[in-house]
Order: structure tokens, then C-alpha cells, then sequence
């Protein structure tokens, strides 16, 4: 990996502490991420993953640390969290004052015909692009997403990975992608981390080409690699 | 591109039946005509003794009588400037104090326990205590229906703010909108239906409470109207009292439902637009 410089960087987090009274969730964790690069966080349930996410997108006063993340990001959650009471194009244009701008992204996403739905109307994938919408329309620099197809269906979520994809390589925003799933990371990200006992334990760059495919070559290695760090044993 | 971009077709068609929508509502109308064709009946065939409950007829045909002379007019109108009076400062009372509650850690220290305590009273227990304050006049009245008026709508409107999921606070947050924005964006629309729920309540009890209030000492007012009746046993005018007591409850509970019906369309999605 090219040496990075701190002008590159969009994200820049040292010595990240967290505790929830007796417990410390986060002790001294670092991370870095360069512009335009997709960083995958993975470790154990209760890890600290989220709470990481949402101490970087500025939602919890309570932690300490020097971080840095610029103004210009959007945070997309495991559940859609759009507001009832406002149409789709209005929760994309949440904040946002350029009309064209939540239009152009809802289109992005496939969904510029369901701009005057209500939430309700939609289904959980749909909904869950809306979310994505959102969050374009900001013209983020950098994306922080807490598992944002853990929710979805298996075949919606390939769909949603893909459309990722697509937008990523358009639009050439940053990510941390919090997720469990293995494959999910391998496929998306440019670097996998591993969240353990409060402080990245593991960076793995992903060197692998795209398009990328479970079945490529590598991609099995790296795989192996990753659930050792996380500590998942090879099947007998 | 085309595999997500694909355009929709799993949208939920969900018309309820219109037909048996219909249905239902006429055949509930059918035991109440029932029971007005039934006490018709037993009135003019001298079942029911006219003096003690006058037939329907009977009760229409006064209320059409003092409807042309001027006097129910004047009266409902007296007695409607009260309960609007006395709704608007107990609501509004209700509505600041019930946000601040909702809003504010310190409001909540601050206001809710006496208010807690205060709920305890039956407020229509409060009547006398109200006369020595404030007299037998139109404020005792106007106090009484405020009075009931505010506990519903604060209870509501606290609980409304209480319950609004913190995710979507949270969510629109990153969206960068700062406490005044997410108030109006998401805190009140949010809290709405249960501020919709709390008017209703709030118009109820100021009913409950104008009924009570106008048996004291009144000139006007449709109370005052009953009250005089029954010294001359025109029983018919205190039948008409209570009609109109009715009338008034149902038709704003009528109204209100129209203008939540409006407000929440988001609630029912597709059917409104
Ligand atoms: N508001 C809170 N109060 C108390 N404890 C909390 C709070 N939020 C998180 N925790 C604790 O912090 C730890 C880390 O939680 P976090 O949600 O960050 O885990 P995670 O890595 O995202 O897990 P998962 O993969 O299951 O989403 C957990 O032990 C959790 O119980
Ligand atoms: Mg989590």
C-alpha cells in the first residue's frame, strides 16, 4: 500500500476512548482513512463497532480522543431510520436545499418514481435505498455506514453490495463500512479492520480486482484470514 | 444499473373494500333510529309519561321553537365563547408546559411532579375552592373548563415528545439539523397524533366541565337554559339541553377526526395523497 500522507486522509481517529460506566468499550483505538478509501470494520458482536461509527459521526459527546472527520459526511444505519411523516424526496432533501441534488440522487437509486411515496409504502430494501439517497445527496466525502444490508434479505443485499459499488466508483466517497459479514468486507472494502478488546487489532489491505467474486482467486485466502482474526476456527 | 434500477411493481395495491366499508356504517345506524322510533312510540302511546321524557317529536319541535326566537342561538353561543375561552388558556397552558416537560431535563424536574400530584384532584371537586377564589362569575366557569382541558392535553403532549424514537432524533442529527430544525422536522410531527389524542380528551372534559360549571349561578348559557327549564318542568327544554350537549361533543369530535384524517395522512399511506 502507498505510503499514506495526512493530507490525504479523511478520517483520522487516535487514541478513540469509550466506557459505559465500569465497562470500556473502546480503549485507544485508531484509524485512519484516505480519500476515497472504502475501510471495512469487522469484529465480535459487542465489539464496539457502532459505538466506534457513532462516536466518529459526532453522536456521542461522552467520548474522548482526537478525531477528525470532515464536515461533509452521512451516516446510513442498519435500519432505514427515515422520518414517517415526510415523503421520500422530503427525508432524502432533509437539511439539503438543492432540489435537483435529492432528485438526481433518489434516480441514483433507482427509485426517482416513488419520490412522493410515503415510508410506509415501501419495502425494506426499497427503504433502505431511500437511506442511501439520503445520504448522497449530502455529497458526502466520507460515508459511515453501521451494517447497512444487515437487515436485508439475501438476494436484496447482493443487489444493494452491487448498487454500492456502482455509486462508490461514480462518486469516489470514502466509507466505513461496519459490518459481520466476512464476504460483505472482502467484496466492498479496500481494507478490513478488526475491532478487538477495544483498539484495532488487525489492518488487512484487500488487494484483490475488481469486479470482485467469492470465487475469484484470493479471495478464499483472504477470507481464511479474516475469520482467523476474528477468531472463527476452520471447519475440521 | 438495470438490476436495482429496475422500476417497481411490488407496490401494495391495498384498497381496503370500499363496499363493505359502506355496509358496515349504514347498519350501524340501525339500532339508533331503533331506539328513537322505539321511544317515540312508547311517548305518544303514553308508556312513557310525557312530563317526566318528552318524545323526540316533541323535543325537535322546541328546539326548532327557541332555534327561531333567537334564544338557543344566543345561549349556545354563550356557552360556546366559555369553552372556547377556557380550552384555549388550559390548552395553551398544557401545550407549553407539556413541551417543556417533554423537552427540557430540567422542565421535567421542574414541572411534572406537581402536575402528577395535581392529577390526583378530581378538578370538578375543585368547585367550590373556585368560588371562594374567584367567585360564582364566568371566570369560575371559564377556570373550571381549563382546568379540565389542560391535564388530558399536557399528559399527551408530554408522552407524545417522551415517545418519539430517539434513532430518528439521532438520524436527523447527521443530517446536520440543528435542535430547532429537529424540533419542527421531528419532535412535533412526531408527537402529533398524540397531541390529536390529547385535544380530544382535552375537548371532552372541557365539555364535561362546562355542563357542571353553568349549574351554578348563571344568566346564559345552555346550562342556565336547562336550569330554568326544570323550575317550570318544561321538561322538554332540558331534553333539548342535553341534545345540544351532545350535538356539541359529537360535532367536534367530528371535526377533529376530519383534521386528523388530513394531518396524519402519512400514517395510511396510499389511500391519501
Ligand atoms: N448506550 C449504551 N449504554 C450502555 N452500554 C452500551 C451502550 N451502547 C453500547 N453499549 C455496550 O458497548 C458494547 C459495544 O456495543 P456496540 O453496539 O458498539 O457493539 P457492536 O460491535 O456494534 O456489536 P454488534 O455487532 O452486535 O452490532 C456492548 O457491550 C454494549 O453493551
Ligand atoms: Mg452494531
Amino acid at each position: 500500500m502507498a505510503p499514506r500522507t495526512a493530507s490525504d486522509l479523511v478520517v483520522r481517529a487516535r487514541g478513540v476512548r469509550r466506557a459505559f460506566g465500569p465497562v470500556t468499550v473502546l480503549d485507544g483505538a485508531d484509524l485512519d482513512i484516505a480519500r476515497g478509501e472504502v475501510v471495512a470494520l469487522l469484529g465480535g458482536s459487542g465489539s464496539g463497532k457502532s459505538t466506534l461509527l457513532r462516536i466518529l459521526a459526532g453522536l456521542d459527546p461522552a467520548a474522548s480522543g482526537d478525531f477528525t472527520v470532515p464536515a461533509q459526511h452521512a451516516v446510513v444505519f442498519q435500519e432505514h431510520r427515515l422520518l414517517p411523516w415526510k415523503r421520500v424526496i422530503d427525508n432524502v432533501g432533509l437539511g439539503v436545499d438543492d432540489r435537483t441534488r435529492c432528485t438526481d440522487a433518489l434516480a441514483e437509486v433507482g427509485l426517482a418514481d416513488r419520490a412522493r411515496a410515503w415510508p410506509i409504502e415501501l419495502s425494506g430494501g426499497q427503504a433502505q435505498r431511500v437511506a442511501f439517497a439520503r445520504a448522497l445527496a449530502r455529497e458526502p466525502s466520507v460515508l459511515l455506514l453501521d451494517e447497512p444490508f444487515g437487515a436485508l434479505d439475501a438476494l436484496t443485499r447482493l443487489r444493494m453490495q452491487q448498487l454500492f459499488g456502482r455509486l462508490r466508483a461514480r462518486h469516489g466517497f470514502a466509507a466505513l463500512l461496519v459490518t459481520h459479514d466476512v464476504e460483505e468486507a472482502l467484496l466492498l472494502a479496500d481494507r478490513a479492520l478488526v475491532l478487538d478488546r477495544g483498539v484495532i487489532a488487525a489492518d488487512l489491505p484487500v488487494e484483490l480486482e475488481h469486479p470482485r467474486a467469492p470465487d475469484a482467486p484470493g479471495f478464499g485466502v483472504l477470507r481464511r484470514r479474516l475469520l482467523d482474526l476474528l477468531g472463527v476456527p476452520s471447519a475440521a | 444499473m438495470t438490476l436495482v434500477a429496475a422500476p417497481d411493481s411490488d407496490v401494495a395495491s391495498a384498497q381496503p373494500p370500499q363496499k363493505a366499508k359502506r355496509r358496515v356504517r349504514w347498519q350501524r345506524t340501525i339500532s339508533p333510529v331503533l331506539i328513537l322510533v322505539l321511544w317515540e312510540t312508547a311517548s305518544r302511546t303514553g308508556v312513557i309519561a310525557e312530563d317526566k321524557l318528552p318524545a323526540p317529536s316533541t323535543v325537535l319541535q322546541t328546539g326548532w321553537r327557541l332555534a327561531r326566537d333567537g334564544t338557543l342561538g344566543d345561549h349556545l353561543l354563550d356557552s360556546l365563547t366559555r369553552a372556547a375561552i377556557g380550552l384555549l388558556i388550559g390548552g395553551t397552558l398544557a401545550l407549553v408546559l407539556g413541551s417543556v416537560a417533554g423537552l427540557l431535563r430540567a422542565g421535567d424536574d421542574a414541572i411534572d411532579p406537581p402536575v402528577q400530584m395535581a392529577r390526583m384532584l378530581p378538578h370538578l371537586a375543585l368547585v367550590p375552592l373556585l368560588i371562594i377564589w374567584v367567585g360564582i362569575g364566568e371566570s369560575m366557569k371559564i377556570t373550571l373548563v381549563a382546568l379540565g382541558a389542560f391535564f388530558p392535553l399536557y399528559f399527551n403532549t408530554y408522552a407524545g415528545i417522551r415517545d418519539i424514537d430517539e434513532r430518528l432524533v439521532e438520524a436527523a442529527r447527521t443530517c446536520g439539523l440543528n435542535t430547532w430544525q429537529r424540533i419542527r422536522h421531528v419532535v412535533l410531527p412526531g408527537a402529533l397524533p398524540s397531541l390529536f389524542l390529547g385535544l380530544r380528551l382535552a375537548i371532552g372534559a372541557a365539555w364535561l366541565s362546562l355542563v357542571v360549571g353553568e349549574q351554578t349561578n348563571t344568566q346564559n348559557g345552555i346550562g342556565f337554559l336547562m336550569m330554568e327549564a326544570r323550575e317550570f318542568s318544561q321538561t322538554d327544554v332540558v331534553v333539548l339541553g342535553l341534545f345540544v350537549y351532545a350535538g356539541l361533543g359529537l360535532l367536534s369530535d367530528l371535526l377533529l377526526r376530519i383534521l386528523e384524517r388530513r394531518t396524519l395522512a402519512w400514517r395510511r399511506g396510499l389511500q391519501a395523497t
